[in-house]
């Protein structure tokens, strides 16, 4: 096989575990979108302070030791004990969950019916907010998780492709762990959403709050549910990116990675935002491969992300699977 | 009534009385924001050694010292705002570990009289004293370590590197394109072939570089990188197991943050320097005595030792050195900014007097000059041992290619001179 | 008993429609603008005007910009950074170009360069909406911030990349490089603010800016009564993208003197004034200068509160600025959903009928 195109063929597979993460992310800007129409501009965030709280919880940090010792003139950081992995994504789920409640409640209970830009403006005074409790809570150094994923060359696909096309790819384990996990977050979700009552309940109040209400659906528990949901994604969002990149605040700028996809694979879609995904993921490094690095100097994926969601959207306004924005005059 | 007035408007005079006297060093730091882990143990670094001379010596000459910490998150506008906040204080030097914000300070403090100090950052042909006036960049600058990299390489490939590939992964902002112009010039001097790979701010993603270099399977990379970009090279290299021995980073990107992430795979990872490496220095002990222990470390005392520590104590120490150089030169205890400057461009290092500070052969020796405000690019390579979990220095001090460096300094410091108007004079 | 309309009786076509119909309202208006032309430059010192006021007139030029793109015409664009990276770009290479030219004309040019940048970028609103078109935006943000990182004609061939602001003199005052004095770069942006403002203001209250409000509030309907959408899209995005670079040359020259496109014209930047107008209220150009006064004061008077006067550890207190801005942000949205402009005009009226209760 001649190796331009072994190497193309191992950058469409990389792109490939690199659309899935972005994918990941996406799924939480999709399931709050779709259930009560606000963009959340916290989502990043959400995943930095979930993959905080994990790895706070494992080392047995004391939160807001900082403040603490600046105020008492103490000298406390660890509890002193090493929660197991399983054990603190537990905890830090409650948390999460205990997150969502609150958002509910204080904020978005009293801007029911605003229009989207002040719900978007309230997420970003959230996604602030967030930040600043997230570095006092847990400090703004660096922190690693480790929660049992493999991570390195993957041996065997490097030796079968070496053998088979004179060249090995290099596909990492974590990015196959990630996939796999992603997939099955969205067929969980999908099951969720078409065949149980609370799911079915979530897409009555995508379709219409009104009608929902008027069906007996309590909107504020779809909220927090929805919220909790995007919670949780944001939690295994911020473990795979945590895992490669440590914990630290860049981790919320994986959101700004998240945003061609929804816009490619349209917002309100949870296979949307896969294909979105993938697309954006194999288009961008394939580009990078083929004319950015060559010609242009490289550095060039941000922007062509952008660039390619940008044509699609040009002959389908509303992404590809997004739902038809029909406007009555 | 009136003389209650007048006694208490007397009384206030009084109390406001003679401006103390103090040596006013400001500390821009970034405790917070991207860069905050590698931000965090130098202004510790600089905290603690100003608290040292405080506690133990009174000061410097006598003169206690004040430090004042602004907090500027790397961001260019806050950067500012700290400067004008504090420059009123008496700053006397500025070190604001940012090559953003020293291209911001570099006319400013200029024109205010106020040296600023990019030690190892910031514009490199500020060695030129003749056009910088204020700025000094003492003991090395970044295209030093470009030549000194390629000087090791050449040390270990027999003296030549002709047809060897050379690639060079970089932060694509102003800091990571330096080392471009002078890696271009020594390729052609050395026959190797320089490849590109810049990565985008920040950094966490960076599969489709390292996916370049497992095919075009260079010989050694060079990495300028800050913040995260730094740990995620580490850990993409050795996933596609390249041999960390044949990977160097500038000093800025050989941090304990950069290759504990990546754990063992990381050992062997050789990182540019121009201090010393580890706390096996008595200073350390003065250290533990005086600030720790008396509860007056800054941070949380847990970075003691690290590389960048040390590098804010280096800084802090050139720092007090120049001030006692000025109070020397001057016949004064307190000191104005311009006199600081003086003191800096008077600046000498050398061994003895390193020893005596308690920081033997922590750094190179070196003198400043008002032509040269750069030191002698003079640099070591230190390698990182996963297993003791420390840097040590592989080489001695190399002095920089000053052939294929001089001639491009002058050129750019005359271009700047050209742009701003400033006639070129020592 | 103060703010009323009873015994104002105009006597001109122009005197009936002026944009303060009231006399309280003219005259302190008029107050306000004394205060700002000869009072303060008399007051003002270097840390005042490099901290508040240059970057409170700047960003005030630019959230107006950007208000008459979202607020007035309902386009939301994160590409302000990019396009105020245009506007610095450009002023940089006119003012190495053309030395002896004076910075206004330079300034103006810059404006018209991004006007013409922006209608081309702004070619998407026609076929997309809402925070699609949001997304689409930022295409150009990313896209421009790359293009001045790569191509060095922009930076003059420089080794770093970075482009500094020589000196120029405006008057024999020098206004940029290091050696201004605070009341004159104060007064030279205060020139431009008070221009735009005027400009904007009678924009939006003429024919183009019911045009672009009537795109905003439903734009079927508006094809329909005749309003061409292509013109009114783009010259939305022209006119807002002419301010957004006008502050994007002052930002470069006036303010920072020396920049680097990444970290200063990021995408950080575009949110920032985003959520100026939103926080200040759309549609609204005193809402642009109340948005932009939060969001440019408040972190500084944080800063001094917190480290000057409490003396806590700077990185608390920086920590504290962003919770106590998320903080105020969300509990300002569900007091007021439409923004300060909006208590401000509550309070208005509040008071014309004060002291009588109805």
């Amino acid at each position: 096989m001649p190796e331009q195109l072994a190497f193309a063929l191992e950058v469409t597979a990389n792109g490939l575990m690199a659309g899935v993460l972005y994918a990941l992310v996406a799924l939480g800007f999709v399931l709050i979108y779709k259930a009560s129409g606000i963009f959340n501009y916290a989502q990043g965030v959400m995943a930095l302070f979930a993959a905080l709280t994990l790895a706070g919880i494992i080392d047995g940090q004391v939160p807001f030791s900082h403040l603490i010792n600046a105020v008492f003139g103490t000298d406390v950081h660890y509890f002193g004990w090493n929660a197991p992995a399983f054990l603190a994504i537990l905890l830090t789920m409650v948390v999460m969950i205990g997150l969502a409640y609150a958002v509910q409640r204080l904020v978005f209970r009293h801007l029911v019916g605003q229009e989207p830009i002040i719900l978007f403006m309230a997420t970003i005074g959230l996604a602030y907010f967030l930040e600043g409790v997230g570095d006092l809570m847990w400090g703004s150094d660096i922190k690693s998780i480790d929660v049992g994923l493999p991570q390195g060359i993957n041996t065997w696909i490097d030796d079968t492709t070496f053998n088979s096309l004179g060249y090995g790819f290099f596909i990492d384990n974590l990015d196959i762990v990630a996939s796999i996990i992603a997939a099955l977050l969205v067929i969980i979700l999908v099951m969720f959403a078409q065949y149980t009552k609370q799911g079915r309940a979530m897409r009555a109040v995508a379709d219409d709050h009104q009608a929902a209400l008027s069906v007996g659906v309590s909107l504020n528990f779809i909220w927090i549910l929805v919220w909790s949901l995007a919670g949780f994604v944001a939690l295994v969002a911020g473990i795979m990116w945590g895992t490669k990149s440590g914990v630290q605040f860049s981790l919320s700028l994986i959101a700004l990675k998240a945003l061609p996809v929804l816009m490619l694979g349209g917002f309100t879609s949870i296979p949307g935002a896969i294909v979105g995904g993938l697309i954006i993921g194999v288009g961008e490094k394939l580009f990078e491969f083929l004319i950015g690095a060559p010609f242009l100097g490289g550095a060039t994926e941000n922007w062509f992300a952008y660039m390619l969601a940008l044509i699609f959207l040009v002959f389908r306004p509303q992404g590809l699977f997004g739902e038809k924005i029909i406007e009555r005059v | 009534m009136k003389l209650k007035l007048t006694t208490l408007a007397l009384g206030a005079a009084l109390a406001a009385g003679p401006a103390m006297a103090e040596l006013v060093f400001p500390s821009l730091s970034y405790r917070t924001g991207p860069y905050a882990a590698n931000g965090i143990p130098f202004a510790d670094g600089y905290a603690d050694y100003f608290t040292l001379l405080n506690e133990r010596d009174g000061g410097i000459g006598g003169e206690p010292i004040r430090m004042i910490e602004c907090e500027t998150g790397y961001n260019t506008e806050k950067g500012v705002e700290c400067y004008e906040s504090t420059k009123g204080e008496g700053a006397l030097v500025y070190q604001p570990l940012s090559t953003g914000i020293t291209y911001q300070l570099i006319p400013k403090a200029t024109a205010d009289g106020i040296p600023v100090h990019s030690m190892g950052y910031g514009r490199t042909s500020a060695k030129d004293g003749s056009v910088f006036k204020n700025i000094f960049n003492y003991p090395a600058n970044y295209w030093d370590g470009a030549s000194v990299a390629i000087k090791h390489l050449l040390d270990i490939n027999g003296g030549s590197l002709e047809g060897k590939k050379i690639a060079l992964v970089y932060h694509n902002s102003a800091y990571g394109k330096e080392p471009i112009r002078t890696l271009e010039e020594l390729s052609k001097k050395h026959g190797f072939e320089l490849s590109l790979l810049p990565v985008d701010h920040p950094g966490q993603e960076q599969k489709s570089q390292w996916l370049q270099i497992r095919r075009e399977k260079p010989d050694n990379v060079i990495m300028y990188g800050w913040g995260v970009m730094n740990q995620v090279a580490i850990q993409e290299a050795a996933n596609i197991r390249y041999p960390m021995d044949q990977f160097i980073g500038i000093w800025w990107s050989g941090s304990e943050n950069d290759v504990r992430p990546a754990g063992d795979k990381a050992n062997g990872y050789k990182a540019l320097t121009f201090h010393n490496v580890g706390d096996d220095f008595p200073v350390f002990a003065d250290i533990q005595k005086f600030v720790v222990d008396a509860g007056k470390a800054a941070g949380a005392g847990d970075q003691i030792g690290t590389a960048l520590y040390n590098r804010g104590l280096y800084a802090a120490m050139l720092a007090a050195e120049a001030a006692k150089t000025a109070q020397g030169i001057h016949n004064t205890k307190t000191l104005t900014p311009a006199q600081m400057r003086d003191g800096m461009e008077a600046l000498e290092i050398t061994e003895a007097k390193m020893s005596e500070l308690g920081l033997p052969n922590f750094g190179p020796e070196f003198t400043v000059s008002c032509e040269n405000h750069g030191g002698n690019g003079l640099v070591a390579v230190s390698q990182w041992d996963a297993a003791a979990d420390s840097w040590n220095l592989i080489t001695e001090y190399v002095q920089s290619d000053q052939d294929v460096l001089k001639p491009l300094i002058a050129e750019d410091a005359a271009a700047f001179a050209a742009e701003s108007g400033i006639t070129p004079g020592c | 008993m103060f703010y009323r309309e009873a015994g104002d009786f105009s006597t001109s076509y122009p005197e009936d429609s002026q944009t303060f119909p009231i006399k309280f309202d003219r005259y302190r208006y008029y107050l306000v603008l004394f205060t700002a032309i000869v009072i303060i430059p008399f007051f003002i010192n270097d840390y005042w005007v490099n901290s508040l006021f240059l970057p409170f007139l700047i960003y005030a030029i630019a959230a107006i910009g950007l208000n008459i793109l979202v607020g007035y015409c309902g386009q939301v664009s994160l590409g302000t950074g990019g396009f105020m990276a245009v506007g610095a770009y450009a002023c940089y290479k006119l003012m190495t170009s053309f030395p002896d030219v004076s910075m206004v004309i330079l300034v103006l040019l810059s404006g018209l360069i991004t006007a013409l940048v922006g209608v081309i970028f702004g070619l998407p609103s026609l076929r997309i909406k809402g925070f699609y078109l949001a997304v689409a935006t930022l295409a150009a943000q990313f896209f421009l911030v790359w293009l001045f990182n790569r191509v060095p004609w922009f930076y003059n061939y420089s080794a770093s990349g970075q482009i500094s602001a020589p000196e120029r003199t405006f008057f024999g005052i020098e206004i940029s490089g290091p050696n201004t004095q605070a009341w004159a770069t104060y007064l030279f942006c205060l020139m431009f603010v008070i221009a735009s403002a005027y400009v904007a203001r009678n924009l939006t209250r003429g024919s183009m800016g019911r045009k672009w409000m009537a795109i905003r509030d439903m734009d079927i309907a508006a094809e329909i009564i005749g309003v061409n959408p292509l013109r009114a899209k783009l010259t939305a995005f022209a006119v807002s993208s002419f301010f957004i670079g006008i502050s994007g040359a002052l930002f470069f020259a006036i303010y920072l003197g020396a920049v680097e496109v990444g970290e200063v014209f990021g995408i950080q930047k575009s949110f920032l004034v985003l959520f100026m107008i939103i926080i200040g209220g759309l549609g609204s150009i005193f809402g642009s200068f109340a948005g932009a006064a939060f969001l440019v004061l408040l972190p500084v008077a944080l800063k001094i509160v917190g480290v000057d006067w409490l003396g806590w550890p700077t990185d608390i207190v920086a920590h504290l600025q962003l919770v106590i801005v998320g903080g105020l942000i969300i509990v300002f949205l569900i007091a007021e959903p439409h923004g300060l402009a909006q208590l401000w005009r509550v309070a208005k009226e509040k008071l014309r009928l004060w002291p009588f209760p109805h």
